[in-house]
């Protein structure tokens, strides 16, 4: 598996596949995609990598534990919820912002950072597994 | 009155728990005084109570009430009348007592701050107890009470008696615990109220109801187990691993007549029937006898107090059985009574045992010089269990007498167990007021000397005040025994208690007949110990020894269900997994008719009906259909595990083709990534696992689980055939279309109904998956070691696709 066409195309394969995740990430409100399917992608995207290369190298890209970024997506899910308490309604109400930006339309929103902890959930849970498989020394951290 | 009773009422409840908060901190910085500090807190609340006997009294009954949780109708309410202050004031008044007693009995311990903690937080929650109007708080603050004494009995945790009593008493009155909030559960049923005020407005409801003799069990048990009532007694002569102070307060006016408390709460809805009062009198009477006997067996001055509380509280549990006006004043007036005499015995025993080193009554004798402040509080202690005139005993005697006084034989066969009782506790009372004070003087442990001031305060205080009551007996009628009364019974009581001896009347020789079979007992005391004894070596089984015995049957019982359920091998539980869900699928098809509903539309249900029919499928719809036919063929004919992974995944694929072309594409999308990370995820774990390339199941568990496959791929076809059959109730789908862009700012109406819509139940699913992210990580790093022999087998596919 690891032939030198598969290292080379590998790191491009990722990139590509990380930038798509995020991409299907943001558009997920109005057209297919959403957090869910996104973090499968980035997933498999560092999957794809920890076989490419050595899994050390992958967790030093990633700077943090993967599951710390699950943990993480909990907690801003959970968070976003917490913000409609500051406007008096019910907890996961959602609130909407849009913003002009250059004359272009951005909408901000609660279920939007709800959504990035769907995508961290399941990136990070979901890595976490797989580069615990794919490490051949101990399947664990450092 | 300037104040308002609500914020006052609550305040009272609140505050012991806040003064057990700030115990630990208070006890460091006051040190030796810690005792005294803290005390002001009960004290300020029995002195705030005092202000409520006069309107109580006149029978105002105080009420307040905190919302609690209003939709179900449920309120964090209070109320005082004459019965709960009886008991409030009983508890506050000792409580102070105990609590500077405590200061010096524990003084120099390292945790003692922590013990008084302990302390008020019981006296709170016994103090709530008695005055929740609502039944939902009194089964907290009865849930609280059972908590705080295992943590007050289990005190001395070094030991490994205390704790074993600390588990018995939280095991035994847990249970009553769970009976109240069912009985609680019921009556509310019953009633529809959850005020106990609002249930006594409901009259003969209860009585007449069905269920009235459930009812009456499950409050009975709750009583029993907390008031210790023969059989399940065996709890409270344990619990004297506790401190001594524990004991004092514990098992004189507090925890143990929690029980009391609530069947003197209950009796005007579930008493004054045949079956209330046929079980609380023999319930009663048997654990009264039972009791009295059992103090006369011991030697340890403890243990004898112990017994004889048991047998108060089987005389109290009688009194309420009896149900008669004179009954109830002579169980409110033996509550006071016994409140009083029995924390100063406890008390002067701690003094005993604090300054000489033991409470062995055999090993003590003759310490009246040196103790004579404790001599003094024991004596008028006993004077007043003996129940001699001039004290409140007496007057709880002359009661109980009055009460039986009529001539049919129930009521003789009563009277004669509780002169029986009465004489036996006597016996008792002299020989532990007795006994360690007169006599030739014997060496203790330690060279015997007074208490200081905080250990002997307590029960002087006590003692004095059971003399006290009894003079100010016209007081004593007005202001505690006719309201108590009037709240237990639900009309006027009259107090006509009297100090006078009336020697015309056959009360007063029943009363000397106590008397002397009392003394009696007292000079017999170590022969019938000894033959007690003896007949108990002889029996060899106790009810302690059976707890035991249950207790190790259950840890067994339940060791034996879960080696059966919990084995250890995954094979057998994915097995048992997909057969119920197999189950779950087929079953409520065929016996709810499903079936039948299939049957004329058998070529794919409405799909038919429709127009629809093989023919009008594309070729490349054609293509995707005999991809997963032959992704399904491969997977099953392959011998090689790798093979079937990958022939899955290619199934997997071809599902999610079709979901793309019939319009799914965020099912379809999510169905790609699923089957892609299933295929790289199974391979990772074959390889990491270094399994078998091939399957080498036998024959036998190739069928079994085969069977198992196609079972449950059956009930999933039949279930969404039968679906299809039916007409969609599109309600839903029709609210969500018509709103996802108007509320929710959304067109992807699946993404909208996951982040927005079911935000909530997505946040818990995203909880499960890191859960589940952490446990697979345990999973494969508890591979190392030892353990990476042992085989595991590979995780069905689609676990990942939540």
């Amino acid at each position: 598996m690891n032939t030198v066409i598969f290292r080379t195309i590998a790191p491009l394969i990722v990139a590509i596949m990380a930038v798509f995740s995020v991409y299907i990430l943001l558009r997920g409100h109005n057209e297919p995609g959403g957090g869910f399917i996104g973090g499968l992608i980035a997933a498999s995207a560092i999957a794809i990598l920890g076989m490419s290369s050595s899994v050390r190298d992958v967790r030093r890209a990633l700077k943090f534990d993967p599951l710390a970024y699950a943990g993480f997506g909990v907690f801003i899910a959970g968070l976003s919820g917490l913000a409609s308490l500051f406007i008096d309604a019910p907890f996961m109400t959602s609130i909407w912002l849009y913003l002009e930006l250059e004359g272009t339309e951005v909408a901000l929103s609660t279920p939007m950072v709800f959504d990035i902890g769907v995508y961290l959930v399941v990136f990070g849970t979901i890595s976490a597994v797989a580069l615990a498989l794919e490490d051949e020394r101990d399947g664990g951290g450092e | 009155m300037g104040y308002s009773p609500e914020t006052s009422i609550i305040l009272v409840a609140i505050a012991p728990f806040l003064a057990a908060i700030l115990a630990p901190a208070t006890a460091r910085f006051t040190g030796a005084h810690a005792g005294w500090v803290l005390a002001i807190v009960p004290a300020a609340i029995f002195v705030f109570l005092l202000r409520f006997l006069e309107p109580v009294a006149g029978g105002e009954i105080v009420t307040a009430s905190l919302e609690w949780a209003p939709a179900y109708g449920i309120a964090l309410s209070f109320l005082i009348d004459g019965l709960s202050l009886t008991f409030a004031l009983t508890i506050s008044g000792i409580g102070a007592l105990i609590i500077i007693y405590s200061g010096s009995y524990l003084a120099g311990h390292p945790h003692q701050g922590r013990f008084l903690g302990f302390m008020l937080a019981f006296m709170g929650a016994m103090l709530g107890l008695v005055l929740s109007d609502s039944m939902v708080a009194l089964f907290t603050f009865w849930e609280l009470t059972s908590v705080t004494s295992f943590l007050l009995i289990g005190f001395d945790h070094a030991r490994q008696a205390a704790r074993r009593a600390a588990i018995q008493a939280l095991v035994v009155t847990n249970l009553g615990g769970l009976a109240l909030l069912l009985g609680a559960l019921v009556v509310q049923q019953i009633t529809g109220r959850w005020e106990l005020s609002g249930v006594r407005e409901t009259g003969d409801l209860l009585r007449e109801s069905p269920f009235y003799g459930l009812a009456l069990v499950l409050f009975l048990l709750a009583a029993f187990t907390k008031s210790a009532q023969f059989p399940l007694h065996f709890w409270l002569p344990n619990a004297m691993e506790a401190p001594t102070p524990v004991s004092a307060f514990l098992h004189s006016a507090t925890m143990v007549q929690a029980g009391v408390y609530l069947l003197a709460r209950m009796t005007p809805v579930l008493g004054d029937t045949p079956a209330w009062m046929t079980i609380l009198t023999l319930f009663g009477g048997v654990t009264l006898l039972w009791g009295a006997v059992a103090a006369i067996k011991q030697i340890d001055l403890k243990q004898m107090l112990a017994q004889t509380t048991i047998a108060s509280l089987g005389l109290l549990v009688l009194l309420i059985g009896l149900g008669s006006e004179a009954a109830i004043a002579a169980m409110i007036v033996y509550f006071v009574a016994h409140a009083f005499y029995k924390a100063g015995l406890f008390l002067t025993v701690g003094v005993i045992d604090h300054e000489t080193g033991t409470r062995d009554i055999t090993a003590l004798g003759g310490l009246m010089r040196k103790m004579p402040a404790s001599f003094i509080a024991a004596a008028l202690a006993a004077v007043s269990m003996i129940g001699l005139p001039l004290t409140v005993g007496y007057l709880a005697k002359e009661e109980m007498y009055l009460a039986l006084a009529e001539a049919d034989a129930a009521s003789l066969l009563v009277l004669a167990v509780l002169i029986a009782g009465n004489a036996l506790l006597a016996g008792v009372g002299i020989a532990v007021a007795a006994r360690p004070f007169t006599g030739p003087t014997v060496e203790t442990p330690k060279p015997a000397h007074e208490g200081p001031l905080a250990l002997v305060a307590g029960p002087l205080v006590l003692a004095v005040l059971g003399i006290a009551a009894a003079l100010a007996v016209g007081w004593f009628g007005h202001a505690i025994l006719e309201p108590a009364g009037t709240a237990i019974l639900g009309l006027p009581v009259e107090s006509h208690l009297t100090l006078a001896l009336n020697p015309a009347s056959v009360l007063f020789w029943l009363s000397v007949l106590t008397w002397a079979l009392g003394v009696l007992v007292f000079y017999q005391l170590d022969a019938l110990r000894a033959f007690l004894r003896r007949l108990e070596t002889g029996f060899g089984w106790t009810f302690d020894k059976g707890f035991d015995a249950a207790m190790f049957g259950l840890i067994r019982l339940s060791g034996a269900a879960t080696r059966f359920l919990h084995h250890g091998r995954l094979e057998l539980y994915l097995v048992v997994f997909f057969a119920l869900f197999a189950i779950a699928l087929i079953v409520p098809l065929v016996s709810l008719g499903g079936l039948e509903t299939l049957a004329p539309a058998v070529s794919l249900g409405q799909w038919a009906a429709t127009g629809w029919s093989w023919s009008d499928l594309a070729i490349y719809e054609w293509a995707v259909v005999a991809l997963a036919i032959i992704g399904l063929v491969v997977l099953v004919a392959a011998q090689n595990r790798l093979v079937a992974i990958v022939s899955l995944g290619v199934q997997g694929i071809a599902v999610a083709l079709l979901f793309l072309l019939f319009g799914a594409p965020d099912l379809a999308f999510t169905q790609f990534m699923v089957e892609i990370l299933s295929v790289v995820i199974l391979t990772l774990v074959m390889t990491r696992l270094k399994l078998d390339e091939r399957d080498r199941r036998p024959f036998e568990d190739a069928m079994r689980d085969g069977t198992v496959a196609v079972l449950c791929g059956a009930g999933v076809t039949l279930l969404l055939s039968t679906i299809l059959t039916g007409t969609l109730d599109t309600r839903l789908s029709d609210f969500f279309l018509a709103t996802s862009v108007p509320i929710a700012h959304g067109h992807n109406i699946v993404n909208v109904i996951l982040v927005d819509y079911r935000g909530f139940d997505t946040l818990g699913e995203i909880s499960v998956v890191m859960a589940a992210g952490i446990a697979i990580l345990a999973l494969i790093r508890g591979q190392r070691g030892g353990r990476a022999a042992r085989q595991v087998e590979p995780k069905p596919a689609g676990e990942e696709a939540r």
